[in-house]
């Protein structure tokens, strides 16, 4: 019995980490209309990011605002090279265009770092909560994630620059035309997706090891928690990931571990069939 | 006329000399994915060449035959290897042949040695399907996978009678798989109940739900893994969860000296190797263990691995075979090597004779190595076999 509360309580944890990084995609797709296929590999990016701020011997956690930071800037540049001249065209254009640039991220990750997995040594300490044991690593990054999250919502309820993202985000035009300069507003919106994504792989990076390839799954994950939840709606995608991580923590005692992923994208499969806008809508 | 007899008189002096040689016939992986554990196989084979060469060659009968070595790069590929041994058989001519590095290789070694009816010594191949397709030429060195775990079952038997519960779980490949299934039905048959047993994808990350399922399962004991990537991170995550196991052991990552920097969660894991440096076989005959370090270490400048030990050990067991045999004649060396039961510096040596698993190695058994501390440093120590061991095993380790 213990084992099934502790198995969907680290469901849980990873869950928030997963609807962090789906917020990232959502938001992308949700503000302009593009599918970021580079979203793994910028996912990756983060872990490695995380990698050398702690070799450069920065604190762990602290080091997560320069790749919170590093991720914005990072992003503004992939959309102001990649994506702003084919933002009008066709979605496959954007969808090829994400694609390359998630294989040149890949192709020089690997020269620089090979294939061979990669760890951040912190110092985590096992907690033991009520009988639930639970390392303060995973512990801290669902807490960063959720934080991150509710930053998030203040910047896009609270702040004028997040209401003109959310402005552009439902009718392009009419935004324009309210005088708000909309090709900027896609770069900051593009920028913050990535941002998060990396925040998401330098989170992971504090409890797994990591290559270059491990944004993969992730990914996955990602676009399945943001359709679960309503592709462009974050509240959707945060929800998304948190149940994801709660079907995996719920069949993991009762299947072989290696049936996990296929039981997660059958319910994700069946619960599209019931809700073909995902469970909390998509954006209008 | 006269400068004719002579001439050919100094040319059947000459060949006499040349004759007085046996050349052993191999590939390397110079390149390709086998590349680091093949050259140092080979370190190990030409360090068996100089030290016989030193002492004037293979005693044969009243003669003495100095060994050459005729070997060419595989590449790390399995067609090539066909290729290559075919051409040191057919052109080259050599006497004997030496298997290349990994179970893979060596497999399609086999096939063309079988053909020609070539004693074959394989080294650095630990699979048992190879001695399962009734080959009659084909040697094998090391432990075979069936027997990875089953030390390491006896050992844990030995150290406390009472235990009842193992888990095995294991990476998911060919290799790891075998291991597991073969140490699954030795630990039921010693009495042991494997309370779970399940394979995790090779590239699992997030050993948190299986950790779960371990500690569910009432375990005592886990044994299990796979490789070095995968097994590091298990053995962390199982400190990190505090799983209650009085006893770890997992393949190949406790065994490579990098596994120390898993810092306090890496003590106490033990691992099965096929040998050690600091093991303590008395041989029959050869080197010592010690010797053996020694030189290689004189030779290549640092301490041998089991890989390069496995490459002497393969030279010295031709070289016992053929002293024993008194001949060059490849049936008389196979009978040898099937009537072989010793001790050498790299362990016990004793082939299967029964057709239906024909070269197979019996006599080896893994040693197991443990992580203590000592003087507060990591080390590991070997703890079985017992007649074998530098420290006491600690039991239970948490």
């Amino acid at each position: 019995m213990l084992e099934i509360v502790s198995s969907v309580l680290d469901g849980l944890l990873i869950g928030l980490i997963y609807g962090l990084a789906s917020i990232g995609l959502t938001l992308i797709f949700g503000v302009m209309d593009v599918v970021n296929l580079a979203h793994g590999s910028v996912i990756a990016l983060g872990m490695f990011s995380l990698l050398m701020f702690f070799g450069a011997g920065l604190n762990p956690y602290l080091a997560l605002v320069p790749v919170l930071l590093l991720g914005f800037a990072f992003g503004v540049v992939i959309y102001l090279i990649a994506v702003r001249r084919i933002i009008n065209g066709p979605s496959l254009m954007t969808l090829l265009s994400t694609y390359a640039v998630s294989m040149i991220i890949i192709g020089v990750g690997t020269a620089l770092w090979s294939t061979s997995p990669y760890n951040v040594n912190i110092k985590s300490e096992t907690l033991n909560i009520l009988g639930y044991t639970v390392t303060s690593a995973r512990l801290i990054a669902a807490l960063a994630a959720v934080l991150v999250t509710f930053a998030l919502y203040y910047f896009l309820y609270k702040t004028t620059l997040g209401k003109a993202v959310r402005a552009v985000s439902n009718n392009r035009e009419a935004a324009e035309l309210m005088g708000i300069p909309s090709q900027q507003i896609l770069a900051i919106s593009f920028g913050i997706g990535t941002a998060l994504a990396m925040l998401s792989g330098a989170l992971i990076a504090t409890m797994f090891p990591f290559t270059i390839l491990s944004g993969g799954i992730y990914e996955l994950k990602s676009f399945v928690a943001s359709v679960l939840g309503g592709l462009g709606n974050p509240t959707g995608a945060l929800f998304g990931g948190i149940i994801l991580g709660l079907i995996e923590g719920s069949v993991a005692p009762f299947i072989q571990v290696s049936w996990t992923n296929v039981i997660e994208f059958v319910l994700f499969v069946l619960i599209l069939l019931f809700f073909p806008r995902g469970l909390l809508g998509g954006r209008r | 006329m006269k400068k004719l007899w002579f001439t050919l008189l100094l040319a059947a002096i000459a060949s006499f000399g040349m004759a007085q040689t046996i050349t052993i016939g191999l590939t390397v992986s110079k390149t390709g994915k086998y590349n680091v554990e093949s050259v140092n196989q080979l370190n190990g084979i030409k360090l068996w060449q100089q030290w016989i060469n030193d002492q004037g060659g293979i005693p044969v009968g009243n003669k003495k035959y100095k060994v050459e070595l005729k070997y060419y790069d595989d590449e790390s590929k399995a067609e090539r290897v066909q290729q290559l041994y075919s051409r040191l058989i057919s052109q080259d001519k050599v006497d004997f042949l030496i298997s290349p590095y990994s179970s893979g290789l060596t497999a399609k070694a086999a096939v063309i040695s079988e053909q020609y009816g070539k004693v074959m010594v394989a080294t650095g191949a630990a699979s048992d399907s190879i001695f399962k397709l009734g080959y009659e030429n084909v040697y094998q060195i090391y432990t075979p996978a069936s027997r990875y775990l089953t030390a390491t079952i006896d050992m844990l038997k030995a150290a406390d009678a009472n235990l009842k519960k193992i888990a095995i779980v294991y990476e998911d490949s060919k290799f790891a798989k075998a291991v597991a299934t073969a140490a699954k039905s030795y630990a039921q048959n010693a009495g042991l109940n494997v309370v779970l047993f399940e394979g995790y994808p090779p590239s699992t990350t997030d050993f948190g739900p299986i950790i779960n399922k371990i500690k569910a399962s009432g375990a005592e004991a886990l044994v299990g893994g796979g490789h070095y990537a995968d097994g590091a991170t298990f053995a962390r995550q199982l400190y990190e969860q505090k799983t209650p196991l009085k006893m770890i052991a997992l393949l190949v990552a406790p065994a490579s000296d990098e596994f120390a920097q898993l810092g306090d969660a890496a003590l106490g894991v033990a691992a099965p190797s096929q040998w050690e440096p600091l093991v303590k076989y008395t041989p029959d005959c050869g080197v010592t263990p010690g010797q053996f370090v020694s030189m290689y270490e004189k030779a290549y400048g640092k301490t041998p691995a089991y890989r390069a030990a496995g490459g002497f050990a393969a030279g010295l067991v031709l070289q016992k075979a053929i002293m024993d045999a008194g001949s060059l004649d490849s049936a008389k060396v196979r009978a040898a090597l099937d009537n072989m039961d010793l001790t050498i510096f790299f362990g016990k040596i004793k082939f299967s004779t029964d057709p239906k698993s024909h070269g197979l190695q019996l006599g080896h058994d893994m040693v197991q190595i443990q992580w203590q501390k000592k003087d507060g440093k990591l080390v590991k120590e070997i703890v079985w076999p017992l007649g074998a061991k530098t420290a006491d095993l600690i039991y239970p380790i948490r």
